[in-house]
């Protein structure tokens, strides 16, 4: 089928596209946006965070023919680099796999709470894995962020 | 790869047409679990039929004495306008996968997949809720406790689709709790929901993920109906129920715990809960 969305502001179209497949890989393989990552493929790592219509979501788990004539942004997308910013600084990317979810996340928590509270932080992120950081360096960026 | 076919009704009438016509068809909403069985190959339907383009399908309101919840409502919007008139079923669905999950999972969906561990099915036992379900031979309405058939199994038939969820708003306190590894993204090693009616004396109970479908625990409510609301429960009383909860379970061995596990922990839940709930009586 042929799949028409808005993805960072721009009407992409693909052809061709598998209707069970997931948004992820019409996003990754057929549009070329490698920003969001594919891990889990279950929505259990939250690697694939990108907001369609402003709500964030797993691009795993939207069928790609769910996303026809909608919106979406991923990572690439984002213009404001604060998030982005706070993360270099607190040291919260390592291997830099899961920051892409990560970095949507956060844009979202900040944007509906701009200061959120340590407990916040940690339901707003429960659906995000990291394998490398530990967390700790993650919740620093997100209150450096909050901070600015 | 095979094909699917992708259909996007656009009202209700048409989907139960499409539905009519391609029994074959698996209905996805939010995704959250379909597209992890397509993802990993378990599952090639014929065709997917996307409800997501169904406005009336997202909505909710009153119906008579019930609010009537439109089966494509997301857990985030239940818990954020539903928490106060449904406080079980929007404890429930806080404990529903990351908040990515709860934008896109539909109750719905919970009961269209018809886990024995589904979150939303302990707290809609306990406040005996109803599912219509409808199809274009006509709408009907099912008791939640007559609903699940067996794991992953309901009443629902080829041609039928969930279109809402009907339930009473709370007419005293429920509670709800749940055991996993974590407090998110898990999925229930057992749960266990409450729902006290002040003014019948009346009581309602769910237990998740502990029997091949969610299932009430008929004695404990008796037992608790018959106590004494006006004062503590004596300790006895709060101790029975636990024993009767657990006994009400059919449990077995799996990856996520042992049969024996998880009739202890639900003796813990039922106590646990109770307790909160029989504290919010007075």
């Amino acid at each position: 089928m042929r799949i028409t969305v808005t993805v960072n502001g721009q009407q992409r179209q693909a052809d061709h596209v598998w209707a069970g497949e997931s948004l992820l890989y019409l996003l990754r393989e057929r549009l070329g946006l490698p920003g969001a990552k594919n891990a889990c493929e279950q929505g259990e790592c939250g690697s694939c965070t990108v907001y369609l219509d402003g709500e964030p979501v797993c691009a795993c788990l939207v069928a790609a023919g769910q996303v026809q004539g909608r919106s979406v942004t991923t990572v690439e997308g984002l213009a404001a680099q604060r998030v982005q910013q706070a993360f270099l600084e607190a040291g919260a990317v390592q291997c830099g796999f899961c920051t892409p979810g990560l970095i949507i996340a956060v844009h979202d928590l900040l944007a509906r709470t701009p200061r959120p509270g340590d407990a916040e932080v940690r339901e707003a992120l429960a659906g995000n894995l990291c394998r490398c950081t530990g967390y700790e360096k993650i919740l620093d960026a997100v209150r450096l962020a909050a901070s600015r | 790869m095979s094909t699917v076919d992708f259909l996007a009704p656009r009202t209700w009438e048409e989907a139960l047409a499409a539905k009519a016509e391609r029994r074959d068809a698996l209905p996805i909403a939010g995704g959250t679990d379909v597209m992890v069985e397509l993802n990993f190959d378990r599952r090639r339907p014929a065709a997917l039929l996307d409800l997501t383009r169904i406005g009336e399908l997202a909505e909710w309101g009153s119906d008579g004495s019930v609010l009537r919840i439109g089966a494509g409502v997301s857990y985030r919007r239940l818990i954020e306008e539903l928490g106060g008139r449904l406080p079980g079923l929007a404890m429930a669905a806080r404990t529903v996968g990351s908040a990515q999950i709860r934008n896109r999972g539909t109750v719905g969906g919970n009961l269209g997949s018809a886990s024995p561990a589904g979150d939303a099915h302990p707290p809609l036992l306990a406040a005996a809720a109803t599912v219509q379900v409808a199809s274009v031979r006509g709408t009907r309405r099912v008791p939640v406790a007559e609903f699940f058939t067996g794991p992953k199994r309901s009443v629902l038939a080829p041609d039928e689709l969930i279109e809402a969820i009907l339930v009473p708003p709370a007419a005293g306190p429920q509670q709800f709790a749940k055991v996993g590894t974590r407090n998110a993204m898990v999925i229930a090693v057992c749960s266990f929901a409450i729902s006290l009616d002040r003014e019948r004396q009346a009581v309602g109970t769910g237990i998740g993920s502990a029997a091949p479908t969610p299932v009430r625990a008929l004695a404990a409510e008796q037992l608790l109906a018959a106590a004494r609301w006006d004062r503590p429960l004596p300790e006895p009383t709060v101790e029975k129920f636990g024993e009767l909860v657990a006994a009400a379970a059919s449990p077995i061995d799996d990856v996520r715990a042992t049969a024996a596990y998880r009739r202890r922990a639900l003796a813990v839940l039922a106590r646990r809960t109770l307790r909160w709930a029989w504290e919010e009586l007075r």
